[in-house]
């Protein structure tokens, strides 16, 4: 899925408080650790405080260049005001990751332009927005290779575990998807991240492993689209 | 770790004893970390009214012969100024951080390379300092160490200039103590206070920065640069790849050489023929060795690429007078710069029956 | 290298001249009838009776007492206009054994470097700040200054100063007297009372010295360069109208610091 530089690409975007920013983190350290370069960077704009929230993240064999870049192979989606500001940076082939609660699942239809179903209504002018990422508005419809990917974290975070792991959860999905991570480093990376906090509350500790754990099974890489 | 992060290890590793800072995104957790850290390793932290009072305030503090440091950006750069300025006359050290934001006025707290032409002329003088433009958290590390030995060996102004990206991102990094690598630690020589009782034991010390007549202050100026000239050849840094095939040279600093660097990899990967030069000293500027790149082939032409309209590139033309290669330019202010974007403007400039393969 | 010395006098030769003067710049360098002479005097001789020449970091303002950079027999600096209390500030954080004193006029501490004044003030830097009012911008040619009087002619205000128009002088003691921290001293002297002002500046300097807090005084100054003023009536504006508007004494003392002597 990596494209001609060889560096996998992926966006996570939320809003302020559903720990996207520890996602982008949690991604970067874990290829640290599997001895791959990796730069992690989150928007800091004037939204900072309460608004979108998108995380930047970059994993290579080689050094990696500029901290940002034009398109994601992964974009994780967790909001719905997440899925505007990101828009642009679908192309075919993006694996496009949502929570289902934020965005009702997609209608693929070969004759729609990119990704529809906006909850029960696309709003208007989405559908075409979002194509028009991919390609001009006046070419032919958007590659329907781009690979919609929904989850019920926040659900199965509230019901099974606790609503504070929903993030754990989208980076067990995310781990899944992009392939090039090994899930026990992953869980390496929580546990540096968290250690203290673990100490404190193991409980903790053990509702995120699950979390991890249910996120890594929740999808079905293959047969996908 | 971030760029911030690395920053406020660095500093303490260098030695720097006293940080006074002014809160401005993006360095404020380079004042955070060393808020953090200084008590611990017996360093000093002092939160000012403004950026000029930060800027003074180091001034006092490496006079009496510690080594002190400030992180600013954007407006608080324009208002550091002042104190850089008495620095490069009184030829008091110090270390600078600056880690740019959008421009001009307060625009984005986010990124740009706009503050190149500020942090290497700005001031009412002839721009004497040594500016380390930095491009991955690495050298993040190793020039904000440099620069403390920089700033405390020449006693001119020294800058580290990063960007608000390299001050957010996290990548990896390896911290060492300078020691270790063999490095020496410039030390701090107090310009005032220096030990016996003045008029008994010593002649007072009086440092001015007033002239009376023109001719005292050209005398003071010609020996300053001077000894900047001196010190030139000593300080220079950069990075070059070019050879005789080369037809297009990317000309780049800062973090948008890592996309340059990159874009010129996959464009040789593809066929094309392109180098790269990156000054990593934009003051003073590595001019001899950007001629001799340019020198390697008649007909190459160069890309100056960068996040500002022109700065770079103001810098490179005046080096290159009397060349007569083409240059191209991909010029974004305030944005940053993707290594597609540069392989694109490489290769809508190459004439589609030179393209490789085409 | 930070060891305390004390020298209460200097050698035989010097003792005409205190030991803090610097004998090689004398006469100084200001107009005839100036009083940054007196309040220097004063200083000098505070200095050398406390027996801290070897720790003083004397910061000089530009403007008129930029012309002092080398008045003393201590190590000196000249700075930015309005930048010397930072500047001062600086070195005291980074070596606290430091006498820290900046020495500016009314337009560097109450205009350009207000912030300064009042932040230093507020924070209780252990410095101590000296201010020349001689009501106006005296080195430019004589400028409305934050201190110039209501009806004063100056070069910007040539049929005199209009209150409505650019507020009434500026009240700078009794400003920092309301804000600074705890162990502040602060007080406004006149070059027409000596003994008076030396006894002020050496309480400053001694609040320095016992690390109680910031310190600063005021000084009335007199510019018949600029007023266009003789002898006579440069003493009768100092003592007169000048005297109405800023009342001399002590404003915040310190416990501890009563009595100057000793």
């Amino acid at each position: 899925m990596m494209d001609e530089q060889r560096v996998l690409k992926i966006i996570v975007a939320g809003e302020g408080g559903q720990g996207v920013q520890s996602i982008g983190e949690l991604l970067a350290e874990a290829a640290f650790q599997a001895g791959k370069q990796a730069l992690y960077i989150p928007n800091f704009g004037v939204e900072q405080r309460g608004g979108v929230s998108v995380a930047y993240v970059q994993i290579a064999e080689e050094a990696i260049g500029a901290p940002k870049f034009l398109y994601a192979d992964l974009l994780a989606v967790l909001s719905k005001r997440a899925a505007e500001r990101t828009k642009g940076y679908i192309k075919p082939g993006t694996i496009y990751l949502y929570e289902e609660s934020a965005l009702a699942a997609p209608v693929i239809d070969d004759q729609a332009v990119g990704i529809q179903g906006y909850e029960t209504v696309a709003p208007e002018g989405f559908a075409k927005m979002v194509g028009a990422a991919a390609a001009p508005a006046s070419s032919p419809p958007v590659d329907p290779s781009i690979r919609p990917v929904g989850i019920r974290a926040a659900q199965t975070a509230k019901a099974e575990l606790t609503p504070r792991v929903f993030n754990i959860i989208v980076l067990g999905a995310i781990t899944k998807l992009i392939k090039v991570l090994p899930p026990a480093g992953v869980k390496e990376a929580i546990a540096k991240k968290f250690g203290a906090k673990f100490r404190e509350n193991p409980e903790l500790e053990a509702l995120n492993y699950q979390a991890l754990a249910k996120g890594l099974t929740m999808i079905e890489t293959e047969g996908q689209q | 770790m971030t760029g911030n992060e690395v920053v406020a290890w660095a500093a303490l590793v260098a030695g720097a004893d006293f940080m006074y800072g002014y809160p401005i995104t993006p360095q404020n957790e380079i004042m955070h970390y060393w808020a953090r850290l200084a008590p611990h390793f017996g360093r000093g932290f002092l939160q000012t009214e403004d950026e000029m009072a930060a800027g003074f305030a180091m001034l006092g503090g490496a006079l009496v012969g510690k080594k002190t440091f400030c992180a600013t950006a954007g407006p608080g750069n324009i208002l550091m100024q002042e104190p850089i300025a008495m620095a490069e006359m009184m030829r008091i050290p110090g270390v600078w951080v600056i880690q740019q934001r959008g421009g001009p006025s307060t625009a984005t707290v986010i990124y740009s390379q706009q503050e190149l032409r500020l942090t290497t002329a700005g001031g009412n003088g002839e721009g004497l300092r040594i500016v380390y433009s930095t491009a991955f958290h690495q050298e993040l590390f190793e020039y904000t160490i440099k620069a403390f030995n920089r700033a405390w060996e020449y006693r001119f102004p020294t800058f580290v200039l990063g960007d608000g990206y390299q001050a957010k991102m996290r990548e990896a990094v390896t911290l060492f103590r300078p020691e270790a690598r063999g490095w020496t630690l410039t030390p701090a020589e107090p310009l005032v206070r220096r030990p016996g009782i003045p008029a008994l034991d010593r002649d007072p010390v009086h440092l001015r920065n007033t002239f009376n007549i023109e001719e005292e202050l050209y005398d003071r100026l010609m020996a300053q640069l001077a000894a900047y000239d001196r010190l030139t050849p000593e300080v220079v840094e950069w990075e070059v790849e070019v050879g005789p095939e080369t037809e297009v040279l990317l000309v780049a600093h800062g973090i948008v050489a890592r996309a340059a660097k990159q874009a010129c990899a996959m464009l040789n990967r593809q066929g094309y023929k392109v180098g790269y030069f990156r000054p990593i000293t934009v003051r003073p500027f590595p001019g001899a060795a950007l001629r001799e790149a340019v020198a390697a082939n008649p007909n190459l032409r160069l890309l100056v690429v960068e996040s500002a309209y022109g700065q770079l590139l103001a810098l490179v033309k005046a080096e290159l007078y009397g060349f007569t290669n083409a240059i191209d330019t991909l010029l974004k202010p305030g944005v940053g710069i993707t290594a597609e974007e540069i392989m694109a403007a490489v290769t809508a400039r190459t004439p589609k029956e030179v393209r490789p393969g085409g | 290298m930070d060891e305390k010395r004390t020298v209460v006098r200097g050698p035989a030769e010097n003792r005409n001249m205190p030991l803090s003067w610097r004998k090689e710049t004398k006469p100084h360098r200001f107009c005839p009838g100036c009083g940054h002479g007196i309040a220097l005097k004063a200083l000098g001789e505070a200095v050398g009776e406390l027996g801290i020449l070897d720790r003083v970091l004397y910061g000089c303002d530009i403007g008129c007492s930029l012309l002092s950079w080398d008045f003393f027999n201590f190590d000196s600096v000249q700075t930015h206009h309005g930048r010397t209390i930072p500047v001062v500030v600086g070195a005291k954080r980074a070596r606290p054994e430091t006498i820290a004193i900046a020495y500016m006029g009314d337009g560097g501490g109450y205009a350009i470097g207000a912030q300064h004044l009042v932040n230093a003030a507020q924070r209780g830097d252990q410095i101590t700040a000296i201010l020349a009012n001689n009501t106006l911008y005296a080195m430019t040619g004589g400028q409305l200054a934050p201190t110039t009087l209501p009806g004063q002619k100056t070069g910007t205000t040539p049929y005199g100063r209009e209150v409505r128009k650019t507020g009434a002088p500026m009240q700078g003691p009794e400003l920092v007297a309301a804000i600074a921290a705890d162990g502040a001293y602060v007080a406004r002297g006149t070059v027409g009372e000596y003994q008076q002002l030396k006894e002020f500046l050496k309480k400053a300097l001694r609040n320095q010295m016992e690390g109680r807090g910031f310190s600063f005084v005021e000084v009335l100054s007199t510019c018949p360069t600029n007023w266009r003023t003789d002898a006579k009536a440069t003493w009768a504006f100092l003592r007169g109208e000048m005297a109405r508007y800023f009342k001399v004494g002590e404003l915040r003392v310190p416990e501890p610091v009563a009595g100057g002597e000793g």
